[in-house]
């Protein structure tokens, strides 16, 4: 059977989210077994512009624009709805594993009467994935029943974002679905404070015990506003009092997985290690050869911190 | 008006979790099981609106053999009215978990099924969308806020883009993130209680047993550790080596 | 909470006829002994750990008799891990050798069984809920309640949810009181009440100081077919030199998982002697290295044991308290066993409530009992190691031929006292390796025990002059703490705010609550008091 895949957009009315090219190279790779054709589906309001961008990631066969006023806010309530109905005929229906794709995609799943996989990291065959299970501290293999859509979300920190340059044809496709008028749209607020989230950051740059002071970690801030990463911090740089706990970063702080991960000073103790493993690129910097992070750091230079972390502040900019 | 909770037993998050020798799942014996974490903020969240004076009953619920009445039972600790066990040995997927709740939603005509947004041992993070879905109602997944006014629920959302609010009509499905609320200490007298409320026990067949074709699980695998990467000797190295990654 | 700032309300009030502090074997045989006595006294047992057996760890190789006394038929439902024991074995080792000496009779294990005791500990308490006796995991007993006549009523559960500087959190819960005719202290060795009680009612005033030991153990899975269950091994020798006393257990147990572990006298001189050093040394001896290698850490923690015996034993009742296991100190220590008597004197406690209703008479009653008859046979083995191993083998040679007929009785000093200054103490050269085996350090070591604290609550290490720490300890003994301690707790770092000085810094999240801070100390100002209940280790299966 050829596989004929549908992607759902995630977008914020104007840009499209880099999470949607990541889930078409995992329908890439879904075509890989047996071929099959890749579809997205854009859900919104005046979205001729994402639509565009939709068509032009590399690999992309069609762009179905579902036009609507009520599609407008990103609601699961609505959009899973719209998302189940534009599904059928297909063999397999992608989301982005954001808060958006795992808020619609389960919802829609449920419409089709089917289980949905969240989180896909690798594609084994048209029907067999691979995810992670107890916060990616086991991968199971899961393969889909033949006779049903497979639903699933793929994850963002295992797959690349697709190239430009396709060129799939937009078509408009009619709404299916009513507003839901139980529930209403109160708006969506800025985190708070200039610097992401710690948990949902792409960039995390961090500082360990070896940075001193509270003030020294200062260095980090500016080095983290220029990139526009969240500031972590190891265990020992917390009970040392120099950032507050909800800073820290490892078994008893936060596990994140950040596309890029930045250490100054970290030994890498295990427990550390632990809230990182899942990071897409982890990179090391510490005065000591022998610093346990080395070992699992995708780039590590043995320098000192404040010396470094100036020097990449400044060449970056 | 009643919540209805759902508390699932899980593998303790203080535990390091091993995948067996051969394959079959991850070694649980004699492994350390509690309620989910997120069940519980969720749990939390019913009792103090019930303690505000805007909900009657918080009913927990959990599914899986008589083990779960453990964490029924702490539930009630915690401060349940009480506790429907639903009774079966098999593992469930989430849609037929999700068709479990809206079942007993409408049974009992529940305001609000309260759920953990996701569990920490299968992360499928699914049950309360599907549940939403079912039922036809309102569906607030990720939870950092939750105002109950009368007969609707304003909830504030925690989205990759910042807070998101929502106003629904109840009754509605809610899923609780972690920053909704820190979990209360179980009192020791209140264990006590625990013992004399009431606990139900429904077949699952009874709610209408399992739901759509479950994906088959094949072999558990540990993540492949992280390997030593690249040295580089400064700092230009290091930053054309993260352009070339397109990092930065 | 003496500093506490939250708020002096009344406590709440639980009532019962007898509470026991610890659900080790000790206090759960004591538990369950009262209600098959008398199903309708009332009994909680009080237990700091998450859940039952979380904060045991233990060899264990366990006698079965006391157990077919309090579950008969156990043999048909045994604990998750029982293995009985095939074989023994015992070698003295070489840095890179090994020889084979005879067992002697106190270590023959046939017809014993090989257990994880913290497995074991879960299955009684689920015998005893089946009986009738209430449970409480997850609560510490932080002080004992005395009683207007100043006898002990019972004990005060700590309060949960105090911040760091002991001002109460949103979600704070007083403790409440538990009431008690009776209250069993079970908290295995040196816990924090009885050491308190026996210190206040000087229920040591007669005895020798007490002597420990500390244990380290890690459960491993190695590879298929390198484990012969049923086969336990010991070793003497290496790594330590002839003046510390200690050695290794090897018990090898079903399922390919080897439980090994290393115990050392706490008595040792060397200021600069690291025990979790030597453990993982003795990992890499080739018996060990090649048992090892390929397989995996499961679990791993660090208790402290009595080693003291007969000549230390405190007097064990004391108004309206008794103590029993290793809170009194009944470990048997050439047979290396203390659980079955942890389980008699449980049993023999609870027998003594039935009868009396109270703790009066209870140390007579035991003192009469095989439980001490056994402890005094061997009086003279463990002190008889204080002159270096090779004298202690003699000792323990003559003493055991005699039954310990002879009319001398060796005596025992206190632990700390025996630590020599740096200027005193010529270190012999160790000849230690270069380890692969993991865990790599202690941090990681405390990983695979699965420690949690809460960190925004009082530190549980209080240290009661911390000015010695960086002035006197410096100087004469160089922070031993810093290595004693098997969970990496204590660190010298530089002092921010005083340049070029150093500060101690307690890293009491990483705490496994083995006590030995508490004992090694050689100025005895580290006093281990109970952190918030449910916090400490996550032990799995040791």
């Amino acid at each position: 059977m050829t596989n004929k895949i549908l992607i759902l957009a995630e977008h914020d009315g104007a840009t499209l989210n880099p999470g949607t090219a990541k889930a078409v190279s995992c329908a890439a790779a879904i075509t890989e077994h047996g071929g099959g054709t890749i579809d997205i589906l854009v859900l919104g309001e005046g979205i001729d512009g994402v639509a565009a961008q939709a068509a032009a990631v590399a690999g992309v066969n069609a762009v179905l624009v579902t036009d609507a006023a009520h599609l407008a806010p990103p609601l699961a309530v609505n959009h899973g709805p719209e998302l189940a109905a534009a599904a059928e005929g297909y063999s397999h229906v992608l989301a982005p594993s954001s808060t958006y794709g795992k808020d619609v995609l389960p919802h829609a799943a449920a419409l089709l009467g089917v289980n949905a996989l969240s989180d896909i990291m690798a594609v084994e065959g048209a029907r067999a994935f691979k995810r992670p299970i107890y916060a990616g501290n086991a991968i199971v293999d899961v393969t889909v029943p033949d006779d049903v859509i497979v639903c699933g979300t793929s994850r963002s920190a295992s797959w690349p974002t697709a190239a430009e340059g396709g060129a799939g044809a937009v078509q408009a496709r009619a709404a299916t679905s009513q507003r839901a008028a139980h529930t209403r749209y109160q708006g969506l607020a800025g985190a708070g404070g200039d610097r992401p989230d710690l948990q949902t950051a792409r960039i995390v740059v961090s500082g360990g015990r070896a940075l001193g002071s509270a003030e020294n970690f200062e260095i980090l801030y500016r080095l983290a506003d220029g990139l526009g990463a969240a500031v972590g911090a190891s265990r020992a740089a917390v009970d040392a009092g120099y950032v507050p706990n909800d800073m820290q970063v490892g078994q008893t702080g936060k596990i994140i997985s950040p596309e890029l991960y930045l250490a100054f000073g970290i030994s890498g103790a295990i427990q550390h290690i632990t809230g990182i493993k899942d990071a897409g690129t982890i990179v090391a910097v510490n005065k000591d050869a022998d610093a346990p992070i080395f070992e699992i750091a995708d780039i590590g230079l043995v320098g000192d911190l404040f010396t470094v972390v100036p020097e990449i502040e400044q060449q970056l900019s | 008006m009643k919540i209805l909770v759902g508390i699932k037993r899980a593998v303790d998050y203080n535990v390091r979790v091993r995948v067996k020798s051969d394959g079959s799942g991850v070694e649980t014996d004699g492994v350390k099981m509690s309620v989910n974490p997120f069940d519980e903020i969720a749990l939390e969240e019913a009792l103090r609106i019930k303690e505000a004076g805007k909900a009657d009953e918080v009913i927990v619920v959990s599914i899986g053999n008589n083990d779960v009445q453990q964490q029924l039972r702490t539930g009630l600790a915690m401060g349940a009215d009480r506790a429907i066990q639903v009774e079966t040995g098999d593992t469930l997927q989430p849609l037929t978990v999700a068709r479990v709740f809206k079942a007993l939603a409408e049974r009992e005509g529940a305001g609000i099924v309260l759920l953990g947004k996701q569990a920490i041992d299968d992360d499928c993070n699914q049950v309360g969308q599907m549940t939403a879905a079912l039922w036809g109602r309102p569906q607030a997944t990720f939870a950092s806020k939750v105002v109950i006014d009368g007969t609707t629920a304003t909830v504030t959302r925690e989205v990759d883009g910042g807070l998101e609010t929502l106003e629904v009509d109840l009754p509605a499905v809610i899923t609780s993130d972690l920053r909704l609320n820190e979990p209360r200490f179980v009192k020791l007298p209140d264990i006590m209680k625990a013992k004399r409320k009431p606990l139900d026990v429904v077949p699952l067949d009874e709610l209408g047993g399992h739901a759509g074709a479950a994906p088959a699980t094949g072999r558990h695998a540990a993540p492949a550790p992280r390997s030593r990467g690249v040295m580089v000797g400064d700092t230009a190295a290091l930053v054309a080596e993260l352009k070339n990654r397109g990092l930065v | 909470m003496s500093q506490s700032e939250a708020p002096e309300t009344e406590r709440d009030v639980m009532e019962y006829d007898v509470v026991v502090v610890g659900a080790g074997p000790a206090g759960l045989a004591c538990a369950l002994r009262l209600k098959q006595l008398d199903a309708d006294l009332m009994v909680a047992v009080i237990e700091k750990a998450s859940e039952i057996g979380a904060h045991i760890l233990s060899g264990a190789v366990i006698e079965p008799q006391p157990l077919d006394e309090l579950v008969p038929g156990w043999r048909e439902a045994p604990p998750p891990i029982c293995v009985p024991v095939e074989e023994d074995e015992l070698f003295y080792l070489g840095k890179d050798s090994r020889r084979k000496l005879p067992t002697p009779p106190q270590q023959k294990n046939h017809g014993n069984f090989i257990v994880s005791l913290g497995a074991t500990c879960k299955w009684l308490a689920d015998h005893a809920e089946a009986a009738g006796v209430d449970v409480f995991p997850g609560f510490a007993a932080s002080e004992v309640r005395l009683t207007e006549s100043g006898a002990v009523g019972g004990v005060i559960i700590g309060d949960m949810g105090v911040d760091k500087s002991g001002a109460p959190k949103d979600s704070y819960v007083q403790g409440i009181e538990i009431h008690a005719k009776v209250t069993v202290l079970s908290e295995g060795c040196r816990g924090h009440l009885s050491k308190q009680l026996i210190r206040q009612f000087e229920l040591d005033q007669d005895c020798d100081p007490q002597t420990y030991g500390i244990g380290m153990k890690e459960l491993w899975k190695v590879a298929p077919g390198k484990a012969r269950p049923g086969l336990v091994q010991h070793t003497l020798g290496w790594p330590l030199d002839s003046a510390i006393y200690g050695g290794s257990f090897i018990y090898h147990l079903d399922g390919d998982r080897v439980a090994l572990g290393f115990v050392c006298g706490l008595d040792y001189a060397d200021p600069d002697f690291v025990p979790f050093e030597a453990f993982q040394q003795l990992k890499h001896h080739p018996m060990l290295r090649d048992l090892l290698e390929g397989g995996e850490i499961i679990s791993s923690g660090a208790r402290a044991l009595v080693e003291g015996g007969f000549q230390s034993l405190p007097k064990v009742e004391l108004p309206g308290a008794m103590l029993i296991g290793d809170a009194a100190g009944l470990l048997n220590v050439p047979k290396i066993k203390g659980t079955h008597q942890a389980l008699r004197s449980g049993m023999l406690a609870a027998e003594h409530i039935h009868e009396k209703a109270a703790a009066e008479g209870f140390d007579a009653r035991l003192r009469a009992s095989p439980v001490v008859a056994e402890l005094k046979k061997v009086r003279n083995i463990r002190p008889g190691f204080n002159k270096g191993l090779w004298r202690g083998l003699i000792t323990a040679a003559i003493e055991t031929v005699t039954g310990g007929a002879l009319p001398r009785t060796l005596s025992n000093h206190a632990d700390h006292a025996e630590l020599a200054r740096r200027a005193d103490f010529q270190a012999p050269d160790r000849g230690w390796v270069d380890r692969s085996l993991p865990p790599r350090d202690r941090l990681a070591s405390v990983y695979f025990a699965a420690t949690e604290h809460d960190e925004d609550q009082p530190v549980h290490l209080q240290i009661l002059e911390p000015e010695i720490c960086t002035t006197r300890c410096t100087e004469e003994y160089g922070n031993p703490c810093t290595r004693f301690c098997p969970a990496h707790v204590y660190e010298m770092v530089e002092d921010e705010a005083n340049e070029g000085a150093q500060r101690l810094q307690i890293n009491s999240a990483n705490c496994v609550h083995c006590k030995t801070c508490d004992i090694k100390d050689p100025y005895q100002v580290i006093n281990w008091v109970t952190p918030e209940g449910g916090a400490g280790p996550n032990y799995q299966n040791l």
